[in-house]
């Protein structure tokens, strides 16, 4: 397979947009950037910058990977992403406000009703509620990938608590630590104003007749995976990070117990599934959530961000529809696009699968973080029968997308420098009318040789990433 | 502030000074060890501080012989016992981590690498690095951590909680030492010679050996000691220079349901501030200690009812 690399042409000469760098590379000895990385890594280890992962013994925390190469996007190209990811996630709140109020999407059948209503994502409870500015998806991580000849793919929406929003503010918070020269010589737009347009949004989806709310961050404790970002962002905001415990529900009325007394909470932005948020109405055994929440979100009494029920427009089985939305509620063409996806509940495509499954990659329709997915052409002949039992058994609990050929960037590994494939997850806010990102995102790279899976729990690292100015 | 960052700020300070005052008093114990002495008389000084601690039980269950080696294994490197200086710092960075949105970033990164540390260092690694050495390293962490709050905290809610911690504990760590060192050095209150050499160590367990000499230009006796570590107004580590703070924290916290717990710090406080120490040994030193610890417990206990996590949920 060939591979689009960031850095090079097909003929390995470098493009336009990291001239700049590759000079700079060539020019640094490689022991100053082997201390630099050096340095990195304890600075990374001394601020705590790290992510427990499941599964490992509790309370063990891993260093994510950081690599000092940057990845560049030039500010064309970012252009023509920001406005696909706009045009996306304004369809997307749409689709959520339409099921759950006329379902006008449905009783045009365009997407098959059962798909939606069946979904375990779908939420009853939020039937006909209307939330603050018509939004529900305030914070979306849209799943950016590069294949062929370097078109981009949207490779999945994630509408209910996207997280890795920190890491792109700490590598590039390292970046110009380590090197500032480079910044002196490049028009790296920035991305440090996050947290300030985080709260904005926030703000402005407060409960009506609320002049000066108050925004919490909820977060499931110490011991989640993404603790460190969750207190990291409410102290960017200058919020109190608090958990379920910290809360309690009053005549429909949410509070937090302070050192003064209860003080009335306007708006939560929730680092927790929607299973967990009120053992009331959703899981009876959840611990983390707060008993009542959802009635006193129910009388608008409280805005929950995101809102609950987004997961069924983030789902895998929704995901084919995507373009049909844009075109249904927007009267546009989609300019980013989707990956061509078999959905194995239909017969043909299943059949489809069942025959190439060593060519396709196979994915949970519920799964998320990397888990329960197959990649044929990397995976044993016992990997693809497994998943072919799986795939007969449940054939509605999977899709199959074509094995992307994902761009590659120049990253540190052990042996030196080496293509690694990489993808990308901008952080779109939406408020009312306004959908906003800063230029830039998370980029993710697969460490090992290969490997087509970026997520951190599976191994993979991160980079900073660069949108130049013009 | 949230009850429960509150609660984290006020236990992270307790576990710390806790850490810094075992450091002192362990140091103490194995330098005066050192000293020719019977065997028996080094015994009991490190049999007191398993009492002092209350851990008799939890020692007895590990270690079937009372002496410098395992008393220092056990209050140094063991993970299960909780109030080994290895439990205290981890207990310090676990409520620092909850609530390290709060902490400053020089706060945060004293305690974690403090931590970071301490998780490296082996029992044998330590006594081969000499374990003076290690005191001096949790004292000197210790200090970093108060300098970086004092330094870098904004003084609101959150300095004033960790500050009753601090005081808190130090007020009832000074105590108990006094308490179970008087006892070890004057078994039956006899008036007879006193060990300068003892006496002095006590003094240096909490930093009162050159403000000793300053305060009283002197001889060492038995009483100044215990008026120095009662009821002295400037000495940091006495009794009634941390009720002092711990009323003045408590009057800038205040809410509506704390007076009583004001009440009751401001009893106490004004026994220090009025008191006598002749009075004070009239009574028996051993018994105005245990009366003095019982309240200090009850303070903390209204504190947390107060304005935290009640102990009682806590658990």
């Amino acid at each position: 397979m060939n591979f689009y690399n960031e850095m090079y042409d097909a003929n390995g000469g470098v493009r336009e947009h990291y001239k700049g760098y590759e000079t700079w590379l060539a020019a640094t000895p490689a022991e100053r950037i082997e201390r630099k990385r050096a340095e990195a890594d304890l600075a990374f280890h001394r601020v705590g910058i790290t992510f427990a992962v499941y599964g490992e013994e509790a309370g063990k925390e891993r260093l994510i990977p950081f690599d000092v190469i940057p990845r560049i996007i030039p500010s064309k190209e970012w252009k023509a992403l920001q406005s696909g990811m706009r045009q996306r996630v304004t369809a997307l709140n749409m689709f959520l406000w339409d099921i759950y109020h006329d379902q006008e999407i449905l009783k045009a059948g365009k997407i098959p009703a059962e798909q939606v209503l069946n979904n375990a994502q779908y939420r009853p409870v939020m039937q006909g509620i209307d939330v603050p500015g018509g939004i529900y998806a305030h914070i979306a991580g849209v799943d950016i990938v590069r294949a062929g000849e370097g078109e981009f793919y949207v490779l999945e929406d994630n509408l209910r608590v996207p997280s890795g929003v920190s890491y792109m503010l700490e590598d590039r918070k390292m970046m110009m630590r380590l090197f500032p020269e480079l910044f002196a010589k490049h028009k790296v737009a920035p991305v440090q104003h996050y947290p300030d347009m985080l709260l904005e949004k926030l703000r402005a989806v407060a409960p009506q007749g609320i002049a000066d709310p108050t925004v919490v961050v909820l977060t499931p404790g110490a011991y989640n995976s993404a603790y460190f970002e969750h207190s990291f962002l409410a102290q960017q905001m200058g919020v109190e990070l608090v958990e379920g415990r910290d809360l309690f529900v009053k005549n429909d009325t949410v509070y937090m117990r302070t050192t003064q007394g209860p003080q009335r909470v306007d708006v939560i932005y929730r680092r927790i599934d929607d299973d967990f948020m009120d053992p009331l109405v959703f899981r009876a055994d959840s611990a983390l959530g707060v008993p009542g929440i959802l009635k006193a979100y129910q009388a608008g009494n409280v805005t929950l961000s995101n809102a609950i029920g987004t997961g069924v427009a983030d789902d895998k089985s929704i995901y084919p529809y995507v373009p049909d939305m844009i075109r249904f509620y927007l009267g546009e063409e989609p300019t980013l696009n989707n990956v061509p996806t078999y959905m194995c509940r239909k017969k043909d495509d299943l059949a489809y699968v069942l025959d190439h499954l060593a060519e396709l990659v196979v994915k949970e329709v519920h799964g998320a973080g990397g888990y329960g997915m197959l990649v044929g052409p990397a995976s044993t002949k016992e990997q693809i029968e497994h998943f072919r039992q799986l795939l007969i058994a449940k054939p509605d609990g999977y899709i199959a997308q074509p094995t992307l050929a994902l761009s590659n960037c120049p990253t540190f590994v052990e042996e030196g420098i080496a293509p690694r494939h990489l993808d990308l997850r901008p952080f779109v806010l939406s408020s009312g009318k306004c959908v906003n990102m800063v230029p830039g995102g998370l980029t993710r790279v697969a460490l090992t040789k290969g490997s087509l899976v970026v997520n951190s729990s599976q191994g993979g690292g991160t980079k900073d990433t660069w949108v130049l100015e013009d | 502030m949230l009850s429960r960052t509150a609660d984290h700020l006020f236990w992270m300070s307790r576990y710390i000074e806790r850490a810094e005052n075992l450091a002192r008093l362990l140091d103490v114990t194995w330098q005066t060890s050192l000293v020719p002495q019977s065997e028996e008389a080094a015994n009991q000084s490190w049999a007191a501080i398993i009492a002092l601690n209350s851990l008799e039980e939890a020692y007895a269950a590990k270690y079937s012989a009372v002496n410098g080696e395992n008393v220092l294994r056990f209050m140094v490197s063991d993970h299960d016992n909780y109030a080994s200086i290895h439990s205290c710092l981890r207990l310090a960075r676990e409520n620092a981590h909850a609530v390290r949105g709060t902490l400053t970033t020089e706060m945060w990164e004293t305690l974690n690498s403090t931590w970071l540390e301490a998780r490296e260092k082996s029992f044998e690694q330590i006594m081969n690095a000499g374990v003076g050495d290690f005191f001096e390293w949790v004292k000197v962490r210790s200090s970093l951590s108060r300098g970086t709050t004092i330094g870098t905290l904004l003084q609101d809610e959150a300095f004033h909680f960790i500050r009753l911690g601090t005081l808190l504990e130090r007020a009832d760590n000074t105590a108990r030492i006094l308490d179970v060192k008087y006892h070890v050095l004057r078994p039956h209150g006899d008036e007879g010679a006193t060990d300068f050499y003892q006496w002095g160590a006590l003094l240096r367990s909490v930093s009162g050996f050159e403000v000793y000499r300053k305060v009283y230009r002197d001889v060492i006796t038995p009483e100044r000691v215990a008026e120095l570590l009662i009821l002295h107004s400037d000495m940091p580590r006495s009794l009634r220079f941390c009720l002092s703070g711990v009323v003045k924290n408590l009057e800038l916290v205040a809410n509506s349901h704390s007076d009583e717990t004001m009440r009751q710090a401001g009893l106490l406080y004004s026994q220090l501030r009025y008191g006598r120490i002749e009075d004070i040994l009239k009574v028996g030193l051993h018994t105005w200690l245990t009366d003095f610890m019982d309240r200090i417990y009850l303070l903390g206990d209204g504190i947390s009812k107060d304005f935290l996590i009640p102990m009682s949920e806590a658990a």
